[in-house]
């Protein structure tokens, strides 16, 4: 699992904060404007890159897409306050979830096989050999690839006894699972959002902090500052992103101005209980497998890559969904906003009416930050909904397929199957069970993007580890589903 | 000799600032220099809120030297050099 904290990840939760420090002053606009000054004063060391002007251009452009702006779209011209001003205007905010930075994406060089100077130009030459396609010559003394002949069938890599050959690769065209994003002429990565699934995978990976999340925090906080009724609801990864118990986490986010914060793990308990009737159904009229449907990103996968699942996926909707709903009937001028643990919930809330906004737990580490708020000495004050056992559980891999398994009670045997994170391989099994409508590993397919779950997912602040043993702990302490009432 | 006293900001701002690797210190740290250097967990530090300074967050003492922007790596080049003093 790749570690979530990095300089880039720092830069970034750096921006934010400044953006909602100069949102809580008086003077947005303004303020807004100067974040690139500040961070980078005359005269002051240059980090990373060739300048200091490049630099401000960068951060620049990264505020922008905090204030929830395209870069793809952006004139540079137009100055930040302006911008920040146009954010307060809006009434919506963009619907795709990610835009790239084109002055911060390096343009790493295209994916191809390289011979590094390790190339000893031995005399047996295995690397000319082992090549189907001729694409390698020894031109002084050392091995060359030609490009135009080269099937980047990487025979040449294993071959060579000193490892001189190596691929290069860009990293978000390798991570990405579908083949959505690639460098575009001018040599800058370019998300096809036909094909995304807002995996968010391509985020985490690259390594200048090119591909950014537009946040939706500027929207949020206007409605809060307008009195609005907004409510909170967490996912259930959110219990141990900060090491305190979760009702005190609960107050902290009251204290930034929500007015209430309800507990989607309730909502993954009329999940677990959907899905448990849908499976035996399901089962009982002869299929051979069903899959959970609660993972944002896997949803887009089937809906954009692979048509033949659709049948085997279950009906059940997601714990937001069902989340969202009971809050919109307790109050139906209140402003819902998804508090998550990945990009792909961003998605799912643009395209669910009563789900208003997505924000990351990223970006609420930042409203805290900005705030001021010690999470540690707010009061502990439990939910209203108590949530089950299996619930609390969902956000960790095999948690959603255990759930389902107990509210089946034993009516039909559930064979686990667990697709611990999406990639080239997990997708291609999954095209063949969807395919062959059978899955031999077993009857209920739990899929999740993210490795671990929830808990794994790019928006998280803590470590996989100690995250997910509070979540055990807390989930320990729940009813078991079955004794769950729902309406 | 004093035992040397590592402290790991848990507080929200070096938290939420990265402050969740440097809890593999809990088991890194007795593990190598056994009885010579605790470690542990602690509220807010009072170095955030000075400004900007949550910038440079997380913050670890090692003693009374601040490593700010606080990597694994960093605190324990600290702490072999407050070893090395101390010898
Ligand atoms: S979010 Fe995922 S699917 Fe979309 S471009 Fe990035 S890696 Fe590819
Ligand atoms: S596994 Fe969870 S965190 Fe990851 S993309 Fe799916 S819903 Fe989001
Ligand atoms: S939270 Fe670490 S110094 Fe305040």
């Amino acid at each position: 699992m790749q570690n979530k904290n990095n300089q880039a990840t720092h830069l970034k939760k750096e921006i934010l904060i400044r953006t909602i420090k100069a949102f809580l002053t008086d003077d947005f606009p303004a303020k807004a404007r100067l974040i690139p000054y500040d961070m980078r004063p005359k005269g002051c060391a240059v980090p990373f890159r060739c300048c200091v002007y490049k630099e401000r251009a960068i951060l620049k452009e990264r505020t922008i897409a905090v204030l929830g702006f395209s870069i793809e779209e952006y004139d540079e011209r137009i100055s930040l306050s302006s911008y920040a001003q146009k954010a307060l205007k809006r009434s919506k905010p963009e619907t795709l979830p990610l835009t790239v930075l084109e002055t911060a994406c390096k343009g790493c060089v295209p994916s191809r096989i390289h011979v590094t100077d390790l190339c000893q130009g031995c005399v047996a030459r295995p690397c000319t050999t082992s090549c189907n396609f001729g694409a390698i010559d020894i031109i002084n003394g050392k091995a060359l690839i030609d490009s135009e002949k080269c099937k980047n069938c990487q025979k040449c890599i294993s071959a060579c006894p000193y490892s001189a050959i190596t691929k290069v690769v860009v990293p978000c065209e390798n991570a990405c699972p579908v083949g959505a994003i690639a460098k575009n002429e001018k040599g800058h990565a370019k998300i096809d959002f036909e094909k995304c699934i807002s995996c968010g995978k391509c985020v985490s990976i690259c390594p200048f902090g090119a591909v950014h999340v537009k946040s939706q925090i500027i929207d949020i906080l206007k409605h809060i500052k307008e009195n609005k009724k907004v409510i909170a609801l967490v996912a259930p990864a959110i219990v141990g992103q900060l090491p305190y118990p979760i009702g005190k986490i609960k107050s902290a986010i009251m204290k930034c101005g929500f007015c209430d914060v309800m507990e989607v793990a309730h909502g993954a308990d009329i999940t677990t209980k959907h899905e448990a009737e849908d499976f035996k159904q399901r089962m009982r009229r002869g299929d051979k497998f069903m899959t959970t449907s609660c993972c944002a990103a896997y949803n887009e996968l089937v809906d954009k890559h692979i048509e033949d699942m659709k049948p085997f996926r279950s009906d059940s909707h997601t714990p937001l969904y069902y989340t969202a709903e009971i809050a919109k009937k307790k109050c139906s001028d209140c402003i819902t906003v998804f508090i998550s643990p990945c990009v792909a919930k961003k998605t799912e809330g643009m395209k669910n009416p009563n789900v208003d906004y997505v924000l990351s737990f990223e970006e609420l580490g930042a409203l805290l930050v900005a705030k001021k708020i010690e999470v540690n000495n707010c009061p502990d004050v439990p939910f209203e909904v108590e949530s089950s056992k299996q619930g609390r559980n969902f956000p960790l891999t095999g948690g959603v397929a255990k759930a389902v398994e107990v509210a089946t009670n034993n009516d039909i045997v559930c064979r686990n199957v667990l697709v611990d994170g999406l990639n080239i391989q997990s997708i291609r099994e999954l095209k063949k069970y969807a395919k062959n409508k059978n899955c031999e590993q077993g009857n209920l397919v739990e899929i999740m993007s993210c490795e671990g779950g929830c808990t794994g997912g790019n928006a998280c602040l803590n470590s996989y580890k100690t995250a997910s043993k509070q979540i055990t702990e807390y989930a320990s302490n729940g009813k078991c589903v079955n004794d769950i009432e729902i309406e | 000799m004093e035992k040397i006293q590592v402290k790991v900001c848990l507080g929200t701002t070096c938290f939420v600032m990265g402050s969740s690797n440097l809890q593999e210190l809990m088991e890194l740290v007795p593990a190598k220099y056994g009885d010579k250097v605790e470690v542990s967990g602690s509220p807010c530090l009072s170095k955030c809120n000075i400004d900007w300074e949550y910038s440079r967050a997380p913050y670890v003492t090692v003693n009374n030297e601040v490593v700010f922007e606080a990597t694994v790596e960093k605190v324990m080049r600290e702490i072999e050099k407050q070893l090395s003093y101390a010898k």
